[in-house]
């Protein structure tokens, strides 16, 4: 009895110290977690909280008011429809890229892989201009394009033009580590095994690369729908007419009608956080799976 | 099936991974393809398989040209060093995926699948896994069903590129004896690649060996360990020690030690290398053996039923490893540290610049 007490008690202060050999002091931790905390609190659930408060303040038929009035459905609709277009567009232009740069080999790879981090780095007005630039009434492609009764500038297709280069590295740069990482074997085997590449892409590598896809589509949409600098450029800013929801808030703002800018405000952000828990429930989800195939 | 290779390159950059090799793999035969890494063994078969497009040269089938026929249409099986088994499906979908693929047409009824993929997982002695999943099998078990899923398309030749390169000892000792009595069962035309000697000799009807993207011999497995084609061989099958030999009119001179080398009637007095297994020399504790060589004892280890010597002979810096069985070392009475003599009783000579002396 006496020994194995003492043994016990042995490992008990091994475990303590063990315990302070390897963990920072209490105040430090405090104040590390105490610091992000209120970073949290200041940066974001203030402004959240704002918003909120700003579009119900009045009440909710104010806020339904706002929200139901033509320019406001208008932007809602041009959003939308900007989303429909640009992500299938991105999601195309992703898993191409990304199938490019992890599955064969060839010159100018490298190119090509800091090229997709372009929209990143540039500045969202720098890139408007960059489109106005090309495409403008006095552009170099505007005689062209007006001698043929096309807009592109201060116009629908404008607009999906610009978000769509600012959203263009999402779903590649979340595919391109992912597919990377898996080679290229269990595509082959598929080949071996008698599959067109039309199937192995559909029943192989599509299921491979699910969660990581919807990941970055979720993070497309979340930055097509918020794009402002670039939007602000090309768009013209008609009202009713090429008002993305981001544009119309400004408006409103500018207008100083502030209820209605919050309205419209808490419904974009209402959308951001809708795919934010889509996205939280994915990486759960990931996450679980990838504990089950651990086991 | 037999497979014919007919003087294929191929490079990559820089790099000449198959140098002109031309090659028959005959109708139901079990050929290994045995090189060190780099030897272009791999490549050899995945253009066999159709995943490598040859620079020049062609493959045929049975006769029938293959090299520009895509990879899905050429009926190979082909199993992976890591598997690569479909991860997100069940054993069962994973066997069953090469017929399920298949056109309408072409594709058997699903009752036909079901009774083909259950015959092939009690084949490889798994029906009892098909409900699982990859991640909950051992690598022996998964390595098994990817040969299940190979031959579910009822292949024409059977390609494994190191199929037991990533399991451990014991599971890979007893899966490669499987695998042969698996292919005196079924019979098709297989190519299997190692860098394991062990496992090419044992397993395989034929060795090929392979040295920087050339054929360095051909051979059934006891022709290769005992007739090395040249030094490269010699050494690659197992450990050697060197000596310097001279040759003269069909016999060897080591030292004082004669041994046959009648591949070298009418040579005379000419320098050579006689290449010496560790279990072909002879070790004795006293001087009174003709021609035996003085040596120290450096280094004595017990590995299993056998003892390994690691001996220094006077005129030598190099050492010379000798092996034999413990109940003879035990009767000897050697020590590390003490005397010993050693004597050569069988090797085999290569002159200088003869790469292809036969013998």
């Amino acid at each position: 009895m006496t020994t194995s007490t003492t043994v016990l008690e042995t490992q008990d202060t091994l475990a303590k110290r063990w315990r302070r050999a390897t963990e920072e002091p209490a105040w430090l931790r405090l104040t590390l977690i105490g610091t992000a905390l209120t970073f949290l609190a200041l940066f974001l659930v203030l402004p959240l909280s704002v918003v909120l408060y700003g579009a119900f303040e009045q009440g909710l038929g104010v806020w339904y008011a706002a929200i139901r009035d033509p320019d406001a459905m208008a932007a809602i609709r041009l959003t939308l429809l900007i989303v429909a277009i640009v992500v299938p567009l991105n999601t195309l232009f992703g898993i191409a890229a990304a199938w490019a740069i992890a599955k064969f080999e060839f010159r100018g790879k490298p190119l090509l892989i800091s090229l997709i981090d372009m929209p990143f780095a540039i500045s969202p007005v720098v890139v408007g201009l960059i489109f106005v630039i090309l495409f403008g009434s006095q552009g170099w492609l505007g005689p062209w394009l007006s001698s043929h009764d096309l807009r592109i500038i201060f116009a629908v297709p404008g607009i999906v033009i610009v978000i769509a280069f600012g959203t263009l590295p999402f779903i590649a740069r979340e595919l391109i580590p992912l597919m990377q990482q898996q080679g290229k074997e269990e595509e082959e085997a598929s080949l071996t095994l008698g599959a067109s590449g039309w199937k192995t892409f559909w029943h192989v590598t599509l299921p491979n690369i699910k969660w990581g896809l919807i990941y970055g589509i979720i993070l497309c949409n979340a930055r097509a729908m918020g794009e402002f600098g670039a939007v602000a450029v090309v768009s013209g800013r008609i009202r009713g007419e090429t008002n993305t929801m981001p544009l119309h808030i400004e408006v409103l703002y500018n207008e100083y009608m502030f209820t209605a800018a919050f309205a419209v405000s808490s419904l974009l952000t209402g959308l951001a956080l809708v795919t934010i828990a889509i996205k939280s429930l994915v990486e759960w989800h990931d996450e679980r799976r990838q504990r089950l195939a651990v086991l | 099936m037999s497979i014919e290779i007919d003087h294929v390159n191929k490079h990559f950059r820089d790099f000449i991974a198959v140098d002109n090799v031309s090659l028959t793999f005959r109708e139901g035969e079990l050929t290994a393809l045995l090189g060190p890494s780099g030897s272009g063994k791999t490549t050899l078969l995945r253009i066999i398989a159709g995943l490598e497009q040859p620079d020049t040269g062609r493959i045929r089938f049975h006769g029938e040209d293959t090299t520009d026929l895509h990879v899905s249409q050429r009926g190979v099986g082909f199993v992976f060093q890591h598997y690569a088994l479909f991860k997100h499906m069940s054993v069962f979908q994973n066997v069953a995926y090469g017929l399920t693929v298949r056109p309408r047409r072409t594709r058997p009824s699903k009752a036909e699948i079901r009774r083909k993929v259950m015959e092939l997982l009690e084949l490889v002695q798994l029906d009892w896994t098909a409900h699982r999943y990859p991640h909950q099998l051992s690598g022996g078990q998964r390595q098994r069903i990817a040969l299940a899923r190979a031959l579910a398309v009822e292949p024409k030749v059977l390609l494994l590129d190191e199929p037991f390169g990533a399991l451990d000892a014991k599971v890979r000792a007893e899966l490669r004896r499987w695998l042969r009595r698996l292919h005196d069962e079924i019979h098709v035309t297989s190519v299997f690649v190692t860098h394991d000697q062990e496992e090419a000799l044992e397993v395989s009807d034929r060795v090929v060996v392979m040295n920087k993207g050339r054929v360095e011999q051909d051979g059934s497995p006891e022709e290769v360990y005992d007739h090395p084609a040249n030094p490269f061989v010699y050494q690659f099958l197992g450990n050697v020690n060197l000596f310097h030999a001279r040759v003269h009119d069909g016999v060897a001179k080591i030292g004082d030690v004669t041994l046959p080398a009648p591949e070298f009637e009418g040579y005379q007095n000419a320098p050579g290398q006689a290449y010496v297994r560790p279990h072909e020399i002879e070790v004795f504790a006293d001087r009174d053996h003709d021609g035996a060589l003085h040596a120290k004892v450096e280094l004595v280890s017990v590995v299993g039923p056998m003892v390994r010597l690691e001996l220094r002979t006077d005129n030598s810096e190099a050492l010379v490893h000798a092996e034999l069985p413990k109940h003879r070392f035990r009767a000897l009475g050697l020590q590390q540290g003490g005397d010993a003599w050693i004597r050569p009783i069988h090797s085999r000579v290569f002159l200088p610049d003869s790469r292809v002396a036969n013998g």
